[in-house]
């Protein structure tokens, strides 16, 4: 029966939310391939979110122990499980789509002779094996793929593809995953806060972010105008702040803040699911953008499609006229 | 230090995209092609820490003739050689055939560190730079937001990014691949003097063959994932488009967004 193997993210005693949905993904991939999902968790001392993830409907909670997984380095996770992929042999092998797993998964397929399958977003069976789906040119389009060929699969799961509340509930046993001889391959010298946290966007009642679209620096003061009469805080995607025509503390996504105003405009922004995921809880979202097949317009209520260097003023003058 | 930069040449993000007839893949003609956006980042690392360390700059590339542009282009920012893998069966793998070349063709280079982007903006596995880490057997980090050179250049200072807002920062040990994040500079601009110059630079084409590599080993044929299909997604019950010019749109929104929405 193939085996499902999935990889626990955690902190502090914690599973990391994905980990969560990751879970849910798993199990919904056993279901479909007829094999059982354990868990895989990697660290030293991390009974408890080995505790909270047997606490799913799981084969087994298998957790590799070892002073060299205390911190995360690609060098210790991969030299943990590339052998024991090889000697259980899973056929399948899911992980959450985080920045930490994104940093040693190719390194796994690498040694392991896997396949990899970076950001599903599903999967259902088809003609000889299952069909992933995934994001590609920053979620404009997306592509179905299938493996080809022997050996395990390694895919990660986009964050919000699989819902955290959806792995089912059950009693799993806890079985320790043994480690041969590793080392990290990282000095670990800190972490840090990037930029402080001077802007909470997170309580905006309404938000006008900027995306790439945006064309510059110099192009922002029609957008702070409109931000000023609406009296929102201004995000942005981000491409924008990369480039730095806004400070890193005004970016919405996955490495930024999460927003859920009531009223958010998108402006320049096409919608790459990075972006998506730090603005799903708004309320009503107005989409402005040249390309009409961009994916911001998905998850729009209105869209206005054209040029918003002459779209922004017009709705400023719009909005000043209706506010008297 | 001699850094190879692993760079690809993808679609402008900014260009409109057309689902190519057999629905495999964009449609190519008349779609304009950039070097990828945090390849260019990893480029402008390259070239400082060269003019630090009175070293060099090979760039590296995987693709059909039109990379040649992006080439060209590395070349007049002052890379001083560069390395196409050009032949029709490195193309159309995934990132561990794609991987897999390009460490062969880097291994060739004797090289202190290899810099790349950590993301392609087409396909985007954010892979490749570290499945050419594992092959080479070197550390490797993605998502690389800062980085320093230690002394004696057998060290690198790393600040990679985490999650909610947080950076790491740790020490590798040399020779290393690091795929930077798009942010880390600010890429500078050809000048004509580079352009020019870029003319008589050296633009090598090895074979799989010259790499040591089989045919079966690399590209679609070395590939486990295989594209059934692109295309745009469903767009679930979408926006309601509005119509007009700026200004009729925009008074439509308002109002739409005072009575109907009722946010404003």
């Amino acid at each position: 029966m193939p085996a499902v193997w999935i990889i626990l993210q955690h902190r502090e005693g914690q599973l990391h939310r994905m980990a969560r949905e990751a879970i849910a993904a798993g199990q919904q991939l056993a279901e479909i391939t007829g094999g059982r999902p354990s868990a895989v968790l990697l660290g030293h001392g991390a009974g408890d979110a080995a505790t909270e993830a047997a606490a799913y409907d799981l084969e087994r909670v298998l957790v590799a122990d070892h002073p060299a997984l205390e911190r995360y380095t690609p060098g210790a996770y991969v030299g943990a499980l590339a052998p024991a992929i090889a000697a259980a042999g899973p056929a399948y092998v899911v992980a959450p789509h985080t920045y930490q797993t994104v940093d040693f998964l190719p390194r796994l397929a690498q040694a392991t002779g896997a396949a990899l399958v970076p950001e599903a977003i599903a999967f259902e069976p088809g003609d000889g094996g299952l069909v992933f789906r995934r994001p590609i040119m920053e979620g404009k389009l997306q592509a179905r793929v299938k493996v080809k060929g022997e050996g395990p699969v390694l895919l990660s799961v986009q964050s919000g593809a699989f819902p955290a509340d959806g792995g089912r509930a059950g009693e799993a046993p806890v079985a320790s995953l043994e480690v041969g001889e590793i080392a990290a391959d990282r000095e670990i010298l800190g972490v840090e806060q990037v930029g402080g946290d001077q802007v909470d966007l997170s309580k905006a009642e309404v938000v006008v972010a900027v995306g790439r679209g945006v064309g510059g620096a110099d192009k922002m003061k029609p957008i702070e105008e409109l931000a000023e009469v609406l009296g929102a805080d201004v995000g942005a995607s981000r491409p924008v702040i990369d480039n730095g025509w806004l400070p890193r503390d005004r970016q919405i996504g996955s490495s930024g803040q999460t927003v859920a105003p009531r009223l958010y405009f998108a402006i320049g922004i096409s919608g790459a699911i990075q972006h998506l995921v730090g603005m799903k809880g708004a309320g009503c979202v107005v989409a402005i953008n040249k390309d009409p097949s961009a994916p911001i317009f998905g998850v729009a209520r209105y869209g206005l499609v054209g040029d918003l260097h002459e779209i922004v003023p017009a709705l400023t003058e719009a909005i000043r006229e209706a506010k008297g | 230090m001699r850094i190879a930069v692993c760079i690809k040449q993808v679609p402008d993000t900014e260009a409109r995209l057309r689902v190519r007839k057999d629905g495999l893949w964009v449609e190519e003609e008349d779609l304009p092609f950039v070097i990828n956006e945090s390849d260019n980042y990893a480029l402008e690392e390259a070239l400082t820490i060269a003019e630090k360390t009175a070293g060099e700059v090979v760039v590296v590339s995987l693709g059909p003739e039109r990379v040649k542009d992006a080439l060209r282009k590395a070349l007049a920012l002052g890379a001083s050689r560069a390395v196409h893998l050009a032949e029709e069966a490195f193309q159309g793998g995934d990132a561990l055939a794609t991987g897999r070349a390009l460490a062969a063709a880097i291994a060739g280079q004797e090289v202190d560190l290899v810099l790349t982007g950590s993301q392609s903006d087409d396909v985007g596995y954010g892979a490749t730079g570290s499945v050419i880490a594992g092959h080479l057997g070197w550390p490797h980090a993605w998502l690389v937001m800062g980085l320093e050179i230690e002394e004696g250049g057998t060290s690198a200072r790393v600040t990679r990014e985490m999650e909610s807002g947080m950076n790491e920062i740790f020490r590798l040990q040399l020779p290393a691949v690091i795929e930077v994040q798009a942010g880390i500079n600010h890429p500078r601009y050809a000048s004509l003097k580079g352009i020019m110059a870029a003319k008589r630079k050296p633009i090598e084409r090895p074979s799989p063959a010259d790499l040591g590599l089989e045919a079966s080993q690399i590209g679609a044929a070395g590939s486990r994932l295989e594209v059934l299909e692109v295309a745009f997604p469903d767009s679930g019950e979408g926006a309601e488009m509005l119509e007009g010019d700026a200004a009729t749109m925009a008074r439509t929104l308002v109002e739409k967004l005072q009575r109907e929405a009722r946010v404003l």
